[in-house]
């Protein structure tokens, strides 16, 4: 069997899995059962000067003297670097959405949080597939296995999943895993079904380096915006079932995610972060441009939405950065800010032509 | 800043006007402590001066209309506006990236194109309209920034105000009992070497006291060295459109080019270019090679085009070699020539009537599709009579139901379908005609004929020989000159780094205050330092009083999603002070 039949293989085998995942987070979702206690009181843990550490004190307990102060603070100083491993042990510590007990011995008890933790655990499995189909592509094809759209949208899944992913290594999650895996899955899916291609060589344009350099930083921007995003909508009914008491949808969606303000946070912490990197992205292509076209900026349709895009999460950002503009208002932006880079990414290839049409459609 | 009128109309919620950067909300004003976000730029401010038209004299409404154009507001509204503004640009076709488009839209629909080609939307990018909001956008970009640029290079030299009275509704407030005098000394160091800027309170001597920390400074200087970025990157573009050039021109096979105007096919100036002294550089294409893919979905699909060049830089200087491809310009001092295009230059040579050979030289052939089914038209006014010729060329030829035409783009088996006319070419009364078009309404037309390399067609009636030579390639070039170039560049690479410091630099500060206890505050248990006033219960014998300090520390992020309670309570914790259960 060829290197470009055994990607094929993984990449079936990543998208059943997927598919799994996403039945598991279904599920999960089906079942969890909001818990009565479910909302604001989280984050009420002793904030009181009462809930003082038993660590040093009864050591300590008659010296008076001012060098036991100093050595105190050297004690102090060895016990702050023991607080903070273990800050980011608890920040790593999963919880399951806005509710429920920290940690958790219950865990294993909750039919919703153990389909959770298998859909994780098949995310994991069909990114790792994934992974070894594109790199299998690239070994026969012999360059970065996202020289067409065929193999951009592979990598676009990968990038999806990957930066979920890397969020669930330092908070839960696990109520974001719904959304990633109907992305991924039907990420791949366009890609096998429509835009399938069997060469392994590169129009003339792509032979450059820069194919590594622009290409990898527009899949990465489009992967964390695309978990923006989903973070975004899931925003948007929090919001929604907090304001309107009748939203019944929306208050059973809510009860499963996280508060309304965790998740606006979310959203903006994603975007923001991406946002230099979708920068640098543009920025590459309009060098790349300068030597496969003779001009750095031509208004190319791929290019105008890209600055397009550019704008808006711009704009998104100025929103967020006025009082009055956070939230819901914002929130919107940031959709729209994705859309344009939907339109980039399948509409121009589509319908537009220009110079990027080479891609392979 | 000069206050104006208007200045007083600044809302309550700002602590230190004169910089324009409210620092914080006061500490008892309840509110949480992002609200301190909405004032930053001053849009708080600038919003709040809006309802204060009526009552203004004319420097006044000029002020006013400064104010509302470098207003965040404005600026949102701008800069949507430009993106919605460029929409046009990618649906219609426009003159600048495809000319012949542009045409065959307005024919195809007269009276719309008419009226959207009188808005400009066939040239979106340059209409004036589109011009008018990116030059408000970056006025208004620039009066945004020049004040806090001020204000910032103030900002950092000035103190951080010192700790408000309250700490305790700030970010990670905690509050313990020690009895070591140097605590607050102690969180001096620990600060500054974290490397926070670390201003001393006024208030107090020896061990009491307080004093405020601030870190974060960058991130507004990545803020502002990113929109200046921005200015620069526009000054960088108009430069390259005001003094640059750009010129393309088409060279077959074994045929050359100089470096003047009159040799290129189209030339197009920016409005104070020196176009008098082109760089004198000139090249010979000896050869040019394209490969195409010849199996699976992607047949036909270009695989690589390189052109191999001869060229000096100048007059007599020695003879270089290079290949040029697509990603790989020939960099000439002054210049760049890229290849941007090719097609098919069929070799031909015409004898007419009397036998002479009027032409004999290779035709540039248009590409018509992928496949590279091609048209050109020869043009023999010196023939007598005079003749001319269309062809269709097809690299792979077929002929079916559609008439001639390729099926693969590479000259596997190349097919000339000619047709030749005779008659007044209209040629000799000095009006210029398009060398790709032959107006065949007033010709006779004297017959169809098919050819492959090395045949020949004897034209009817004897009015001549068709020959077909062999089948080269021509190549197209565009050559560039850019001085705004590098600018654009360094703006770019600025603008990335500026923004990297901008969100991700947070800006935060910490209060330390120290003041003593009341005489009788009983350390509680487990506390870092305890001492025992009065009686103490462990071992029951009596020791002297000592002072007891109450230490309070707290934060404030000034900025969205920074987590300064996490700082704080390290510095508690280094300090000495209680550890706080982490919550969430
Ligand atoms: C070409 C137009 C502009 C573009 C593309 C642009 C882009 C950006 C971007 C991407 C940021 C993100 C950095 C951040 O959030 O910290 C930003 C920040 C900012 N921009 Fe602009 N900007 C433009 C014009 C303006 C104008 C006209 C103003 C003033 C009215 C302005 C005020 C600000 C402010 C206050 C921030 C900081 C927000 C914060 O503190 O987080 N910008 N700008």
């Amino acid at each position: 069997m060829s290197l470009a039949q055994w990607s094929n293989l993984f990449v079936y085998a990543s998208m059943a899995m997927y598919a799994l995942a996403f039945i598991a987070f279904a599920v999960s979702f089906a079942a969890t059962r909001p818990s009565p206690d479910a909302a604001p009181v989280e984050g009420a843990v002793a904030s009181e000067p009462a809930a003082v550490s038993a660590g040093a004190g009864a050591t300590a307990g008659a010296v008076t003297t001012a060098d036991a102060a100093a050595r105190a603070r050297a004690e102090a100083r060895a016990r702050s670097a023991q607080l903070e491993a273990e800050m980011a042990a608890e920040a790593r510590r999963s919880r399951w959405g806005g509710g429920g007990a920290p940690g958790g011995s219950d865990e294993a008890l909750a039919p919703g949080r153990r389909a959770a933790n298998i859909g994780m655990s098949l995310t994991w499995l069909a990114t790792g597939l994934l992974l070894a189909g594109l790199v299998a592509r690239g070994l026969w094809s012999g360059r970065a296995p996202w020289g067409n759209m065929y193999e951009y949208s592979l990598a676009s899944a990968l990038a999806i999943s990957g930066v979920f992913l890397a969020f669930s290594l330092r908070r839960d999650v696990r109520w974001l895993g719904l959304l990633v895996s109907a992305a991924s899955l039907i990420t791949l899916g366009i890609a096998v079904l429509l835009l399938y291609n069997d060469s392994p060589q590169l129009v003339p344009a792509l032979h450059s380096y820069w194919l590594i350099i622009h290409v990898s930083a527009a899949i990465i921007s489009g992967g964390a915006f695309t978990v923006g995003a989903a973070a975004t909508v899931l925003y948007l009914i929090a919001d929604r079932a907090e304001r309107v008491p009748g939203a019944r949808i929306s208050r059973s969606i809510a009860a499963r995610i996280p508060d309304a303000t965790t998740l606006d946070t979310l959203a903006y912490r994603t975007n923001a972060f991406v946002f230099p990197l979708w920068t640098f992205a543009v920025i590459a292509g309009a060098i790349w441009a300068e030597d496969a076209w003779g001009r750095y900026w031509g208004w190319d349709p791929k290019e105008t939405w890209a600055f397009i895009t550019w704008l808006v999460y711009a704009g998104y950002l100025h929103a967020r950065a006025t009082a009055g503009w956070r939230g819901r208002k914002a929130a919107v932006i940031g959709l729209i800010g994705f859309a344009s880079f939907l339109i980039n990414y399948f509409g121009v290839n589509l319908f537009a032509g220009g110079l990027h049409s080479y891609a392979g459609l | 800043m000069t206050a104006g009128p208007l200045d007083r109309a600044r809302g309550p919620l700002t602590d230190v006007p004169d910089d324009g950067s409210p620092i914080a909300p006061p500490p008892d004003s309840g509110l949480p402590e992002d609200a301190a976000l909405g004032a930053d730029w001053g849009s708080a401010r600038r919003r709040r001066t809006t309802g204060m038209g009526p009552r203004l004299g004319p420097i006044g409404w000029l002020r006013w209309g400064w104010r509302q154009l470098t207003s965040m507001r404005t600026a949102l509204a701008l800069l949507f506006l430009l993106a919605v503004a460029s929409i046009p640009g990618s649906v219609l076709p426009q003159r600048g990236t495809d000319p012949i488009a542009v045409v065959d839209w307005i024919d195809g629909r007269p009276e719309l194109g008419a009226t959207l080609d009188r808005l400009g939307f066939f040239d979106v990018f340059v209409a004036p309209w589109f011009s008018a909001i990116y030059l408000l956008l970056f006025i208004s970009l620039i009066g945004c920034v020049l004040p806090r640029i001020a204000a910032h290079w103030r900002a950092m030299r000035q103190p951080t105000p010192p700790a408000p009275r309250r700490l305790d509704r700030l970010a990670g407030a905690t509050t313990w009992h020690t009895d070591d005098a140097g605590v607050l000394e102690a969180a001096s160091t620990v600060l500054r070497a974290q490397r926070w800027r670390v201003t001393p309170g006024r208030d107090g001597e020896g061990a009491v006291g307080s004093l405020a920390a601030e870190k974060g400074f960058a991130r507004e200087t990545g803020n502002l060295l990113f929109h200046i970025a921005l200015v620069l990157i526009l000054v960088g573009v108009g430069l390259g459109a005001v003094f640059g050039w750009k010129g393309t021109v088409i060279v077959r096979e074994g045929n050359g080019f100089a470096n003047t105007l009159t040799q290129y096919d189209s030339f197009s100036p920016g409005r104070l270019a020196s176009t008098e002294a082109l760089p004198p550089f000139a090249f010979t294409m000896t050869d040019f090679d394209a490969t195409f893919e010849r199996e699976g979905s992607q047949r036909g699909a270009p695989r690589s085009f390189s052109a191999q060049l001869a060229y000096t830089p100048e007059p007599g200087a020695p003879v270089q070699s290079r290949v040029v491809t697509v990603n790989e310009p020939l960099r000439l001092d002054g210049a760049k020539v890229f290849l941007v295009g090719h097609g098919y230059a069929p070799h031909l040579r015409l004898t007419d009537a009397s036998g002479r050979v009027v032409f004999d030289d290779t035709v540039v052939f248009l590409p018509q599709d992928g496949t590279f089914t091609s048209t050109g038209v020869l043009k023999a006014p010196d023939a007598s009579p005079q003749l001319g010729f269309t062809a269709i060329l097809a690299p792979t030829a077929i002929i079916d139901e559609l008439g001639p035409r390729s099926v693969f783009p590479a000259p596997d088996n190349p097919g000339l379908f000619v047709s030749a006319f005779t008659g007044d070419l209209g040629l000799d009364d000095g009006v210029p005609s398009n060398v790709f078009q032959l107006e065949t309404e007033d010709l006779e037309q004297l017959g169809l004929e098919g050819l492959a390399p090395g045949q020949s067609w004897e034209l009817p009636d004897g009015a001549g020989t068709l020959e077909f030579v062999a089948l080269e390639r021509w190549a197209s070039f565009t050559i560039a000159h850019d001085p705004g170039k590098a600018l654009a560049l360094a703006g770019s690479i600025a603008a990335i780094l500026g923004l990297m410091l901008s969100l991700f630099v947070k800006r935060r500060r910490i209060w330390v205050r120290v003041d003593a206890a009341p005489s009788t505050q009983v350390l509680p248990h487990g506390a870092s330092a305890p001492v025992t006033t009065g009686e103490d219960p462990s071992d029951g014998s009596i020791s002297a009083p000592a002072t007891v300090y109450r230490v309070q520390v707290a934060g404030l992020s000034r900025t969205e999603a920074a987590d300064v309670v996490g700082e704080v309570q390290q510095l508690v914790v280094r300090l000495g002070g209680p550890v706080k259960e982490a919550s969430s």
